[in-house]
């Protein structure tokens, strides 16, 4: 049939990876044509972001075969974009990202259906995030990372052995970029590292002191942040800096000037206000190419299983040459957000207080002095007293009310442990598991609620 | 990994019905080490802390200070604290909502302690910055000012700048700038 010859031939080097067994392949890899439909029409891919890195990756994850994308991005597009977020024009700019990029793509590459969302990824409820396969991410910021991390992870359940469920691992592929230098990594929940585990890979943000920002500035940067930290709050107190309006960038460009001048400072310039009071870092078209590139198959071979997936951290640097390596980091078992907690099996008439006096026998925590957090609610808190009065009436109610009579949740617990005679505080999470509730009942509870 | 696609709608289906998860906030890690951080907290008699919001909101607190020596003896001084999700990656966000003649700290409030922002640690915690805050007042400083004239009249002529923290203290005048009393 005409519609299927098309597709044979426009997916010639797709084919070339799907249809052909090969010794670099995943472990349950089977090549074939139903592999490759399979991908056409079960696959859905979240792009999270529709910037530099997510006009890529929506390109190529269209070409690559996925016909399932959504994209969401709470941005509108503005001129300084255009040089490398090719699916915009000038006729485009103050548009929603995520609809021309939707839109574009879906006028170049025939079959596929982009589903674009111009809001913010706190707005959407989490089962939003279930419905997909794998997210893969194109942010600017620490920030958005962890919520996207905190989420996808709050999927992953273990068993009594303590090993991920299978069919509730939310792959994420994440690439960043920031002038010459890149990176993009493969995160599995419950396998690999997540965003948490490795946070200790950022450095510190570059911080300057507020005196010398007052007395003693010497560059130009001190200029500008002096104008932006100081210098507003004096003239404008109480009104909040905006650093996406123009007429608040201007002014702050233009107090730097005069303090720049004030003490022999040269090179105070409008971008360079930018750059110093929003923290960018110029961006390079073949960067966000490169890293869009890898995450894009990365996220091919953890769908399809085509080939050995990245594992699990791989870095770019364009700047002289051009250098990658890959790093395999290693999860860390007690992590807050990917960890399997330690499993904790109650009745439903336990209370808070009895609940604690268990931590403290339990042989994995020997927790003292515990404070629980359930979700957003501090059930007990140990200090400072007004937090403690406040919370002191719950220890005798049932955990199991206190949790919203729900089977099964995640608690964090932190207090005082003993280790190796060393007393030392920690924070522990917990899987909660409440006996004798049963699927059916939980089922009822849920639609009554 | 194609073939779990079909099998994980239905097993999808069945674990929502089973934990009943439809709330839209997430926790966030930075929320988890507020937390043991504020259970930790052993504060000395001279500081007190308040959650304006109620106990489930541990991100926005203020702290009062009430110093029991040096110039500021008698005076209370409130702080405000932002913590923000990616705690303790990143510093809180301290500003003094008590107009101070103070070396250290300016008129709009902003606060020049190396461990909110050059010197901060994620290793450091809600107790460092609040005992930090707390030698602001018993050992003022002329070397690192923001307030450029208190720090030379503290440095200069130590028994005027007595004076001038104990009227601005009162709720006097110190030069053109009128202080509100927080005795």
């Amino acid at each position: 049939m005409a519609d299927s010859t098309a597709h044979v031939s426009r997916s010639r080097d797709l084919d070339k990876l799907l249809l052909r067994p090969g010794h670099l392949v995943g472990p349950t890899f089977e090549p074939g044509p139903e592999l490759r439909d399979d991908l056409r029409k079960f696959a859905t891919v979240l792009v999270v972001g529709a910037g530099g890195l997510g006009c890529e990756l929506l390109k190529d994850l269209a070409l690559s075969g996925f016909k399932n994308l959504e994209v969401i991005d709470m941005d509108r597009i503005e001129v300084s974009n255009l040089n490398r977020q090719f699916l915009f024009r000038l006729q485009d700019v103050g548009k929603p990202k995520a609809e021309v990029a939707a839109k574009r793509v879906m006028e170049r590459v025939s079959g596929v259906n982009i589903v674009p969302h111009f809001c913010r990824i706190e707005d959407k409820d989490i089962e939003f995030y279930n419905h997909f396969n794998i997210i893969a991410l194109g942010l600017d910021s620490i920030e958005a990372r962890s919520y996207i991390n905190a989420v996808a992870c709050s999927f992953l359940e273990y068993d009594s052995d303590d090993k991920p469920l299978e069919e509730t691992i939310k792959p994420m592929v994440d690439g960043g970029t920031e002038g010459f230098k890149g990176h993009a990594r493969v995160i599995i929940p419950g396998v690999t590292p997540c965003f948490e585990c490795t946070i200790w890979l950022f450095p510190p943000q570059v911080k300057f002191p507020l005196c010398t920002l007052a007395e003693t500035p010497r560059t130009a940067a001190h200029c500008i942040e002096y104008a932006h930290l100081i210098k507003w709050d004096e003239v404008h107190s109480g009104k909040a800096f905006d650093p996406d309006d123009p007429e608040h960038m201007k002014w702050v460009y233009s107090e730097a000037v005069k303090r720049a001048e004030l003490f022999g400072i040269p090179g105070v310039t409008y971008s360079l206000t930018q750059g110093v009071v929003k923290n960018i870092i110029p961006a390079i078209a073949s960067t966000n190419a490169i890293i869009s590139a890898a995450c894009a198959l990365e996220t091919l071979k953890i769908v399809s299983g085509c080939s050995k997936t990245l594992s699990n951290y791989l870095t770019y640097n364009g700047a002289e040459g051009l250098h990658t390596k890959v790093t395999e980091f290693v999860k860390d078992m007690d992590c807050l957000i990917c960890g399997p907690g330690v499993l904790i099996e109650l009745d439903t008439s336990v209370t808070l207080q009895k609940f604690m006096d268990q931590l403290q026998e339990h042989p994995k925590l020997l927790l003292s002095k515990a404070s629980v957090k359930y979700r957003e609610k501090n059930l007990y808190i140990q200090a400072p007293p007004v937090l403690e009065e406040l919370t002191r009436s719950n220890l005798n109610l049932p955990l199991f009310d206190l949790m919203g009579k729900i089977r099964k949740d995640i608690v964090h617990v932190t207090g005082t442990t003993t280790n190796n005679d060393k007393k030392t505080s920690c924070l522990r999470k917990l899987r909660v598991v409440f006996k004798g509730i049963d699927g059916a009942t939980d089922m009822d509870t849920a639609g009554g609620a | 990994m194609i073939k779990l696609f079909k099998v994980k709608e239905r097993q999808r289906e069945i674990a929502e019905s089973a934990n009943g998860r439809a709330t839209v906030k997430k926790q966030t890690a930075g929320e988890l080490r507020l937390h043991k951080d504020i259970s930790e907290l052993n504060l000395p008699k001279s500081c007190s802390i308040l959650f304006p919001n109620g106990k489930d909101d541990l991100m926005n607190f203020e702290v009062a200070i009430r110093p029991d020596e040096g110039y500021y003896l008698g005076g209370t001084f409130n702080f405000s604290f932002q913590v923000n999700s990616i705690y303790p990656h990143e510093a809180p966000k301290v500003k003094c909502k008590t107009k101070v003649y103070h070396p250290n700290i300016d008129l709009e409030g902003n606060v020049c302690l190396n461990i909110l922002r050059e010197d901060w640690k994620p290793v450091l915690n809600i107790n460092t910055i609040i005992y930090g805050l707390y030698h602001l007042f018993t050992q003022p400083n002329h070397e690192d000012p923001l307030n450029h004239e208190a720090a030379a009249v503290l440095r200069d002529n130590p028994k005027l700048f007595e004076s001038n923290v104990r009227r601005a203290m009162a709720g006097g005048y110190v030069g053109q700038t009128s202080f509100p009393r927080c005795l």
